[in-house]
């Protein structure tokens, strides 16, 4: 496993110097990259060299580089994240690459998501949402003992299926809307499956989805993009979900 | 100087009912005159900037992701201890206590970590009520595992997402408080200095990391709650940016450094496959519930495939060394074993820096999707990295820096030794003494931000008068010309390596000669080693750009500057520690069958260090420790 032939590929990647900046792709190469490099230690490698020959790096997000903190954001070939089924563009390995292949990168592209610089993105629109009712509101200390309320398994279990969003905004990059409608019907759907979260169900629905049109989100139109970017596979039945609590919110 | 802990006294179990009531309060309307600033946002941070806003106070909170549900408290996964006794198999508050103490080998204070177990009930009830979705079974109630140093199940988990869960619902409760406008959040921050005007916190100077520009924020108290810095070893489990230059900028203000010694090498991890590589990925040690750790018995079977290997023939060295704890030993104990049996030539896998993981019986005995339904994701997480099918074949793993049970020292009240510095989660040192036992961390993280902090601080406040100091004094403006001095500086370098070079040359000393196993000539070498790395970076690093728009090579930089000076003292702290504990082994104290040996006569105290400048070194105060519940015992898993 330590054995490796290398590859060599073409990056053509968009570089944009600041959010005035029309920004631009730029071509590089590759060079020496093994199957089990990462996507992003592919990306360290070409920035190492630039580095040495006094050029500007590739800027980009990322923190933990496995898979869970949702801060790098990158499409890759026209797809979130690269497009490997449940993945995010750190968990991507360049054995799903072959020598000699083109690598298209671009930064996250949406409304509500403004270029910081060249493939960084804003993505505060999404804390806007979650706090316009993201939450149960439960005051430090003073809540039931956790066993008084009983959650049978499949309940938990769902929740835990809309819970499991990493909040990197593919669904956002990814649906041609630019709606962010896969995010917030997680946060709700979590929410109201949960009996914890039943009380305020009414006013959390109609708050986030407030928060997100005002933020520039678009609507959605039944592309299914969102779940096929998702990183962490969450179901596009959380927004069907989240309608129904918006229908029944207007009742309430 | 001897320091004082400041811990209560008389009986344990009431130790902190009655420091609450003894602790002065800060009247609700006067809270809001307060404000208090909060760095870092993991579940420590976000816990207690979202409980001191909700109390009243005004609360600045920063951080240098994009967003404070990023924090790598998210990465934990296996779960969270807590002394429920939900399964009614002998759990309580004093076991919780007593496993704690044995597994930090001793090292901890008893009454910060009764403190830990008391409140660690509350927590669960805490996340529950925020709609942290733990496992359950079908009858609606919570569901608990096993986990390392414990023979209870007492550990409460959502798959393998336990800390992402609950990272979620503390910044779900801190978006609410920022809704609320208690909280004002600053993401994209990175705190590169302390201000202390006379002998007192009193704010910090932070970059913005998009701008560049170098901002002052005043405030009552200030509190870090930065997280570990065990990517001094560069590769670690440890996010990117994780780092110690808050704890660092600190310590060179004055604030102790407790322990540095004391780092966890996490069993479980997935191996090295390169040089290029830039991180290590855990994967939760509950994997130790149902996987069999083992290695071939000889040497010519090692390039075999697994199953090639006779049962006969394979050592599952943890089951037969430690019989009644088997694969759910410490974590220190696991780790080290692994490196004996692959410096003993048995190592799997590339490099020889493997053991195997074997899932087989337990796959045979509960199938495969119940294996799948209880560890899938860290099967999925495998698969991706090593293009290996954990559930054919045995997942190789390797031990990896982790966690860092030292950290700033504080008091019980989790304040350091400067007034109105606090340090909360693991950026201080409080309980896990020499090592933390799995599930622990983000105990101790919401414990300190839910239950500790909120009323430990007000014990502080009452006695300072609101908005004293001001972003305009003479300290903040000086704090603002050693920045700009120090970036000014970095740039100006211009030399022929990167930062990273220079990080993995560190990495490599720290890692072979301060490691698993150290000894007085590696550490010796270190001292002598890291100050050379620290002076040829200053003098022949290359940074680019400018200090005026978003730069990742200067806030990597500056990372690593302070990486190659703390390096140094935590070589120091080990080679004065002559004994072993936990996480800390040197090779001349051990037992004859190879068991830490930790000399309580001598080292029965906290180490903590006070800076002196980079070319002095610096001074060494204690804290005695004292067991008067706990008795003091050689650990024993056998």
């Amino acid at each position: 496993m330590s054995d490796h032939k290398t590859m060599t590929l073409t990056l053509i990647v968009w570089r944009q110097k600041g959010p005035s900046d029309p920004g631009k792709f730029e071509t590089y190469a590759a060079k020496n990259i093994t199957e089990h490099h990462s996507f992003l230690e592919m990306l360290d490698c070409v920035n190492e060299d630039m580095i040495l020959e006094g050029k500007e790096p590739i800027v980009f997000d990322h923190d933990c580089r496995e898979g869970i903190c949702g801060m790098c954001s990158q499409v890759v070939n026209g797809l979130p994240h690269g497009g490997q089924d449940r993945t995010t563009v750190c968990q991507l390995h360049m054995r799903k690459f072959k020598d000699g292949d083109t690598i298209y990168i671009e930064p996250w592209r949406a409304r509500a998501f403004p270029i910081i610089k060249d493939l960084v993105v804003d993505r505060a629109a999404l804390d806007t949402i979650i706090q316009a009712g993201g939450y149960t509101s439960c005051h430090t200390g003073g809540v039931p003992d956790a066993n008084s309320i009983l959650i049978p398994k499949p309940i938990a279990e769902e929740a835990t299926d809309a819970a499991e969003c990493i909040g990197c905004g593919a669904c956002v990059a990814g649906c041609p809307n630019g709606a962010a409608m896969l995010f917030t019907g997680a946060k709700v759907s979590q929410l109201a499956i949960l009996p914890q979260g039943k009380a305020e169900a009414a006013a959390r629905v109609t708050a986030m989805t407030t928060a997100m049109t005002e933020c520039g989100f678009g609507n959605c139109t039944n592309h299914y993009e969102c779940q096929a970017s998702c990183p962490k596979g969450i179901n596009v039945k959380f927004i069907a979900r989240m309608n129904r609590e918006f229908l029944k919110a207007q009742f309430a | 100087m001897i320091l004082d802990g400041k811990c209560p006294t008389g009986p344990i179990e009431k130790s902190w009912d009655k420091h609450c009531f003894d602790l002065k309060l800060v009247n609700p309307s006067n809270k809001r005159k307060y404000n208090i600033i909060m760095v870092g946002t993991g579940l420590a941070g976000g816990a207690a900037a979202a409980s001191l806003g909700e109390l009243g106070y005004n609360v600045q909170a920063f951080c240098y992701q994009d967003s404070p549900r990023r924090a790598h408290s998210i990465a934990a996964q296996g779960g969270i201890n807590a002394a429920k006794n939900y399964p009614s198999d002998g759990d309580s508050i004093l076991r919780l206590m007593y496993d704690t103490i044995k597994g930090g080998d001793f090292r901890a204070r008893e009454a910060d970590v009764w403190r830990l177990s008391q409140v660690s009930n509350n927590i669960i009830d805490q996340c529950v009520a925020q709609g942290v979705p733990f496992a359950r079974d079908y009858a609606g109630y919570l569901d608990n595992r096993s986990f390392g140093g414990a023979q209870v199940s007492r550990t409460f988990y959502s798959r393998g997402l336990t800390g992402q869960q609950l990272l979620l619902g503390a910044y779900s409760a801190l978006s609410r408080q920022i809704k609320a406008g208690t909280v004002q959040m600053y993401t994209r921050r990175e705190m590169l200095d302390l201000v202390v005007v006379d002998g007192v916190a009193r704010g910090i100077t932070v970059r913005n990391l998009i701008t560049g520009e170098i901002e002052s924020h005043a405030a009552d108290a200030v509190c870090l709650a930065t997280g570990g810095y065990v990517n001094v070893f560069y590769l670690s489990t440890n996010a990117k940016g994780c780092s110690v230059t808050a704890n660092w900028k600190a310590a060179k203000k004055g604030a102790f450094f407790a322990n540095p010694c004391y780092t966890q090498i996490h069993p479980t991890c997935i191996p090295q496959a390169g040089e290029y590589q830039s991180k290590l990925t855990l994967m939760s040690e509950s994997l130790r519930n149902d996987g069999r750790i083992w290695v071939p018995k000889k040497k010519e079977d090692i390039g075999k495939l697994p199953a090639q290997i006779a049962e006969a023939d394979r050592d599952y060295y943890l089951e037969r060394k430690y019989p009644s704890y088997g694969n759910l030993a410490p974590r220190d104990i696991a780790s080290r074993s692994a490196k004996e049996a692959c410096d003993a030539g048995l190592g799997v896998g590339p490099g020889g820096r493997g053991v195997y993981l074997d899932f087989a019986d337990s796959i045979k005995r509960l199938s495969e999707d119940t294996i799948r339904e209880r560890y899938g994701n860290l099967f999925e997480m495998y698969e991706k990295i090593t293009d290996e099918n954990g559930y054919k074949r045995p997942m190789r793993i390797y031990p990896a820096p982790h966690y860092c049970m030292g950290g700033l020292w504080v008091d019980y009240n989790l304040m350091s030794n400067i007034p109105g510095l606090f340090v909360l989660g693991e950026a201080n040192f409080s309980v896990h003494g020499a090592n933390r036992l799995g599930a622990s961390a983000l105990m101790q993280g919401l414990s300190d931000g839910y239950f500790v902090i909120p009323y430990t601080i007000g014990g502080y406040l009452v006695t300072v008068k609101p908005g004293a100091v001001k972003a305009d004094h003479a300290e903040f403006k000086k704090s603002v010309e050693d920045v700009n001095a120090s970036t000014k500086k970095l740039l100006s370098i211009k030399g022929k390596r990167t930062v990273t070079e220079f990080h993995r040359e560190l990495g490599k000393v720290m890692w072979n000669d301060v490691g698993m196993a150290r000894s007085k000539e590696s550490l010796t070498d270190a001292i002598k080693k890291i100050p050379k790395i620290r002076e040829e970076f200053w003098n022949n690093v290359k940074v680019g750009g400018t200090g005026a728009e978003l730069n990742q090579q200067l806030e990597n930089a500056g990372r690593v500057a302070d990486f190659l000076e703390f390096g140094e003292l935590l070589a120091r702290d080990a080679l004065h520690r002559e004994e072993s504990c936990g996480g800390h082994f040197r090779v001349e104290h051990q037992l004859p069958d190879g068991e830490a040996m930790r000399n309580d006569a001598d080292f029965s105290y906290v180490g903590a260090w006070e800076f002196k400048g980079n070319d002095k070194e610096p001074e060494l105060h204690k804290e005695p420790l004292k067991f008067e519940t706990i008795h003091l015992a050689v650990r024993s898993y056998k």
